[in-house]
């Protein structure tokens, strides 16, 4: 039974994000089909289900990141607090300034720590008052503060896995982003690392609206306030797979009441 | 009830069980083989180091200072290589000045901006064919264009812009290697934070793929500073008495000197173009030297 009362759904929260009917290509490739989807502020949406549904896809959607695949095509519309994000006049770099990314491998440049976080406020011409105040800040907000404040100067490549991704995030977070996305932040880690980012998320989450793809579910369930479940179809007459999005709200929802059958066979894992 | 509950037989384990012998035999004779193919490369070297020590090194310690600051002259014990070793010391400058910008600045475009097509593919393949180029070919070329058609004549500039061009399709393939080396997650990431295009690659990108670059760099400028046929087609001299002021100024260069000594009858020549080579043979194994140390203290390890 679906318990959708008005104390666990408050006020309406403000819509970040709303997809009507995307579609994503690569060259002819259809790689996700029809796509409505609406996130919200402040709130962690997670983007679940098997490899090759489209959900890394989608989320690359969200920043423009799949501008710098050639062929790469987006159909239907994503609009970000009601603009077009694929409209014209729209810059792709001022969007990514707004919407930041940690990936799943994490990828800090071969610089120090300090050089790190201080690259993307130097790019934008954020021009701060104190870069050093705004490098503790973000860093501090990233729960790495303690753990790198004397060796700001040291290679970030030295760092360890799980403080590296931290790094990454901390780096997001000096551009004063609106948006956090994340695709698979925690695959490359190990539990204690993985948990560590989960309880930052669960921080950031005041100040930042997340997306979150993942491949472990219990990770969703831990972090996310809704969850979307996506899953690949053959297209007819062809061996191609294109994704789709199979259901999609609130996650305790999803995991325990799922209305679609393919949904509660992931969650339950008796498939994928 | 497979392999795995069966007990195994010791003789299973003995020698020659599964024609161990013979692959042992193979295994030792290629690893004597490709020994064999190092040994003829370190070989060579060591002989030609000895040669020249052997027969230029009395004539080089003999009078040194006298050797490096004197021009050239008809008797052999008074002659000198100065105008040649600061002529090939120029020549390196120059063509180093010219050669690097340019060269990453086309391996920048061709990695990071060129759109993937036809006319790329085209362009990258026959930048890889020029590198193959031989040399007295760019002779021609300088020749042709820089000494003839652009008036420059036989000078420090057309030998520096000849040596430019030919050692470019090295420097161009060194470099993008060195930019293709970088992973492209330091790329997402600047892109990520709203870095523009130009600014992921000159700051990240293009810092990353230095020690890279700089290294091949090197190596094919000290392939250049050896280089005797395309100065020798666009005229540089060899007996010259003045140190260039200039850029349309003549210079000469230490291989040109060596060839020019090694034709002569005389012994004593034989003697001091052994000397030179000491010097030029110095020099190259220096700037080997630096590529190394580039290599070694800078390269990035992901």
């Amino acid at each position: 039974m679906r318990n959708r009362s008005a104390e666990d759904d408050p006020a309406p929260l403000e819509t970040v994000f709303r997809l009507d009917d995307v579609h994503v290509y690569y060259g002819s490739f259809l790689a996700l089909r029809g796509v409505n989807l609406e996130i919200s502020k402040n709130e962690i949406t997670a983007l679940i289900g098997p490899s090759g549904c489209g959900k890394s896809t989608l989320i690359r959607c969200l920043n423009r990141m799949n501008d710098l695949i050639p062929g790469a095509r987006v159909e239907g519309k994503i609009h970000y607090h009601g603009q077009d994000l694929y409209g014209d006049g729209v810059d792709p770099v001022e969007v990514r300034r707004r919407i930041g990314m940690v990936f799943q491998k994490p990828n800090p440049f071969p610089k120090s720590i300090y050089d790190n976080i201080a690259f993307g406020p130097k790019v934008i011409g954020m021009g701060p008052k104190s870069m050093d105040e705004l490098v503790e800040h973000s860093l501090r907000r990233a729960a790495l503060w303690d753990e790198v404040k004397d060796k700001l100067k040291q290679n970030a490549l030295s760092l360890s896995g799980g403080q590296q991704q931290r790094l990454c995030i901390a780096r997001a977070i000096a551009v004063e982003p609106d948006v956090i996305l994340m695709d698979e932040p925690c695959s490359a880690l190990d539990p204690v690392s993985t948990g560590r980012i989960e309880d930052l998320m669960e921080q950031l989450k005041q100040d930042y609206t997340i997306v979150i793809v993942t491949h472990n579910m219990q990770q969703a369930a831990r972090v996310s306030h809704r969850t979307a479940f996506f899953t690949a179809e053959a297209a007819e007459g062809s061996g191609d797979r294109t994704g789709l999005l199979v259901e999609y709200d609130r996650t305790d929802a999803i995991f325990t009441q799922p209305v679609d059958k393919r949904t509660e066979d992931y969650v339950t894992g008796r498939f994928g | 009830m497979t392999a795995s509950t069966e007990v195994l037989a010791p003789s299973r384990l003995r020698r020659g069980a599964s024609r161990t012998g013979f692959r042992i035999f193979v295994d030792a004779a290629f690893a004597v083989l490709l020994f064999m193919g190092t040994i003829v490369g370190v070989i060579a070297l060591a002989t030609l180091i000895w040669t020249i020590l052997d027969q230029g090194w009395d004539r080089l310690v003999a009078d040194p200072a006298g050797f490096l600051s004197n021009y050239v002259s008809r008797l052999p014990a008074r002659a000198g290589i100065k105008a040649a070793l600061v002529g090939s010391a120029y020549l390196m400058v120059l063509t180093a000045l010219f050669t690097f910008p340019v060269g990453v600045g086309a391996a920048i475009y061709l990695e990071e901006f060129a759109p993937r097509n036809r006319a790329t593919n085209f362009v990258e393949a026959n930048i890889a064919n020029l590198a193959g180029v031989p040399s007295v070919v760019y002779g021609l070329l300088g020749l042709g264009i820089f000494a003839r058609f652009l008036r420059m004549g036989p000078s420090l500039l057309a030998g520096a812009l000849t040596l430019t061009v030919m050692s470019l399709p090295v420097v161009i393939v060194a470099a993008r290697e060195a930019i293709r080396a970088v992973p492209e997650g330091i790329r997402l990431g600047a892109f990520a934070l709203g870095a523009t295009r130009w600014q992921t690659v000159s700051r990240q990108v293009l810092p990353a793929a230095m020690p890279g670059t700089l290294t091949g760099t090197i190596l094919a400028l000290s392939r250049a500073i050896g280089e005797t046929a395309p100065l020798l087609v666009i005229g540089l001299p060899i007996v010259i008495f003045s140190l260039p002021n200039d850029l349309r100024d003549p210079v000469s260069a230490l291989p040109l000197l060596i060839f020019d000594w090694t034709s002569r009858p005389q012994p004593a020549f034989a003697a001091a173009a052994a000397a030179a080579s000491i010097i030029l043979l110095a020099l190259l194994l220096a700037m080997n030297a630096v590529a190394i140390f580039l290599r070694n203290r800078y390269t990035i390890r992901w």
